[in-house]
């Protein structure tokens, strides 16, 4: 007997289990039918989601910028996405002539695909998990990239040259910031021992890893950012920058579907740094009752949607150059001694007993006055070289 | 009746099949190329059939992330690809043809005469974990193949210079309107 609390997902698939058997089909079919159940109400649930995520959005960038917000459809301006959405489905699709059709309808379903995808690992609760694989943080990887290619049939078959550049610069800019990204990622997997994420979020349990590795939080933070296109690396679809980017030749419901996606993938690079980072759904009594979990997973994806939403209201569009220099001279080298410094940490904290809370603290601190120093460095020499005249780095 | 796995391996199967003709036999370089990311996802699928999860994931981010968005930029960046429509035969295709033919039949006739594999996906020697272990392991292990590991960090080591060096502007001083 499943007890509803401790496990709801599995009294529910039980329940439903023994009603299709006792309806006459064959029992591995019911495992197939569950598991299809079970992928769709996640996808539902998720895109359903996206409603409250650009409502609350709106109003919190508002208040950035000392105005109210939505306020008029519904108990302070909630039903304003519904109302969005609606306009946006009733609009007529525009096909550009000499588009490519293929790739021009493919793209939308293939980024919005990789976005809700990424939900298919991530830890709810201790018993609720859509997908428990032992690869975890490479499936992320892997299905992350994925919208990038969605991005770059958009921008190509749009017979468009603002596309074109725009899904350039958009691939540029998602392949190199990729690269901190899964060097900041293996650390986690390095502190847990195992890529699934179910264990990465239980080895979090005593303490939880931004703690033990601020810098590479920060690292895959910033590079998520970077990953989804969100200010202050929004100049890939900023109206003054490239008129749009990728998506300028999208009407109707098909922007519609790119618009859900870039929200959905910034809640979603929430989620996934609050479970990589801050301990995902544990939380005091969450053995108890492990429903609890999904409110704690929720609070602190909420709270890191609410930094990055902080973020965009408050910094400046960075340039492609000075991205494509942040990512490549600063953040890679970063990364990557960070990820070595980690890992000299954690085996010296095993092989000499240390405690391993201020092995890995020390640890950073060595990594932050060592960046500060080559930072120094830099500025110095970039000072000289100012003054004395010649051109400017 | 076909259990569930032989229908998933079938479906997968053709699936692969019908993509990889359609690749070579479209006209449009641009379709030939997600016809290519459609075989490689079957691969996927047919590695997560023999319980090689990690292998399956690794298929997808390797091939689809890296190497069909290389092709497909690669695509983009040829003048005149994305409209270009080649044509797929030329005059001596019945040579082809015949050519195919005998290597698939005598294709089958190697493949009848093997004893018939068995349906279900065999047995793995341990368990994935300790066969992922084991892979890591093997990477890095003196006796086994930390030789061809770390020749092929060298070769892309090689191939990452070469690129840079390719793609660098002219040599400064000459062009003042060159950007460093």
């Amino acid at each position: 007997m499943i007890d509803v609390l401790k496990d709801p997902i599995a009294w529910i698939g039980d329940l439903l289990r023994t009603w299709l058997i006792g309806l006459g089909l064959l029992p591995e079919f019911v495992t197939f039918l569950l598991q299809l159940l079970s992928a769709v109400i996640i996808a539902t649930a998720v895109l359903l989601l996206t409603f409250l995520l650009i409502w609350a959005e709106r109003k919190i960038v508002a208040r950035f910028q000392d105005r109210v917000g939505p306020n008029r459809v519904g108990p302070f301006g909630v039903f304003q996405t519904v109302a969005d959405l609606l306009k946006l489905v009733t609009k007529e699709l525009i096909t550009p002539t000499g588009a490519d059709l293929v790739p021009y309808n493919l793209a939308p379903l293939i980024t919005v695909m990789s976005v809700v995808g990424l939900w298919a690992v991530m830890p709810l609760a201790p018993t609720v998990l859509p997908a428990d694989i032992n690869v975890g943080v490479l499936y992320i990887i892997s299905i992350g990239a994925i919208g990038m290619l969605g991005i770059l049939l958009a921008g190509m078959s749009s017979n468009n040259k603002y596309a074109l550049l725009g899904a350039f610069r958009t691939v540029a800019l998602m392949v190199s910031y990729a690269v901190p990204m899964v060097l900041a990622l293996l650390v986690p997997v390095l502190l847990s021992g195992s890529m699934g994420m179910q264990a990465i979020v239980e080895g979090q349990r005593p303490i939880p890893f931004f703690v033990l590795a601020p810098i590479a939080a920060l690292i895959f933070f910033i590079s998520s950012l970077a990953e989804v296109g969100r200010a202050p690396f929004d100049l890939l679809e900023a109206d003054s920058e490239i008129v749009a980017g990728y998506n300028i030749e999208y009407s109707g419901l098909k922007f519609g579907m790119f618009f859900v996606a870039e929200f959905l993938h910034a809640f979603t690079i929430s989620a996934l740094t609050a479970t990589l980072f801050l301990g995902g759904w544990s939380g005091p009594w969450v053995d108890l009752y492990p429903v609890l979990g999904m409110l704690y997973f929720i609070i602190k994806s909420s709270i890191v949607y609410f930094v990055v939403i902080w973020i965009r209201g408050s910094f400046p569009r960075i340039r492609i150059d000075q991205m494509n220099a942040l990512n490549w001279k600063f953040i890679t080298p970063v990364a990557l001694f960070g990820l070595v410094f980690t890992a000299v940490a954690e085996k010296l904290a095993v092989e000499l007993g240390l405690s391993r809370l201020l092995t890995h603290v020390g640890a950073n601190a060595l990594l932050i006055i060592l960046t500060l120093l080559a930072l120094g460095i830099y500025a110095r020499s970039a000072r000289t070289k100012f003054e004395s005249g010649t051109k400017a780095g | 009746m076909l259990s569930l796995l032989q229908i998933a391996f079938l479906v997968a199967a053709f699936l692969t099949i019908v993509s990889a003709i359609m690749v070579v036999t479209t006209p449009s370089m641009v379709h030939a190329a997600l016809w290519l990311i459609l075989t490689l996802a079957g691969v996927a699928v047919l590695f997560l059939l023999l319980n090689a999860g990690f292998l399956a994931v690794v298929q997808i981010a390797v091939y689809i992330d890296a190497i069909a968005i290389m092709i497909i930029i690669v695509v983009m960046l040829t003048k005149g690809a994305t409209r270009q429509r080649i044509r797929q035969v030329n005059k001596t295709w019945w040579g082809g043809a015949i050519a195919a033919l005998i290597l698939f039949a005598g294709l089958i006739a190697l493949f009848t005469q093997t004893p018939a594999l068995a349906v279900n996906a065999p047995a793995l020697a341990m368990s994935q974990e300790a066969l992922l272990e084991d892979l890591g392991m093997a990477l890095v292990d003196v006796n086994r193949y930390i030789i061809p590991f770390e020749v092929a960090s060298v070769l892309l080591l090689a191939a990452l210079i070469g690129s840079i060096m390719v793609a660098r502007p002219l040599v400064r001083g000459k062009d003042e309107e060159v950007e460093a």
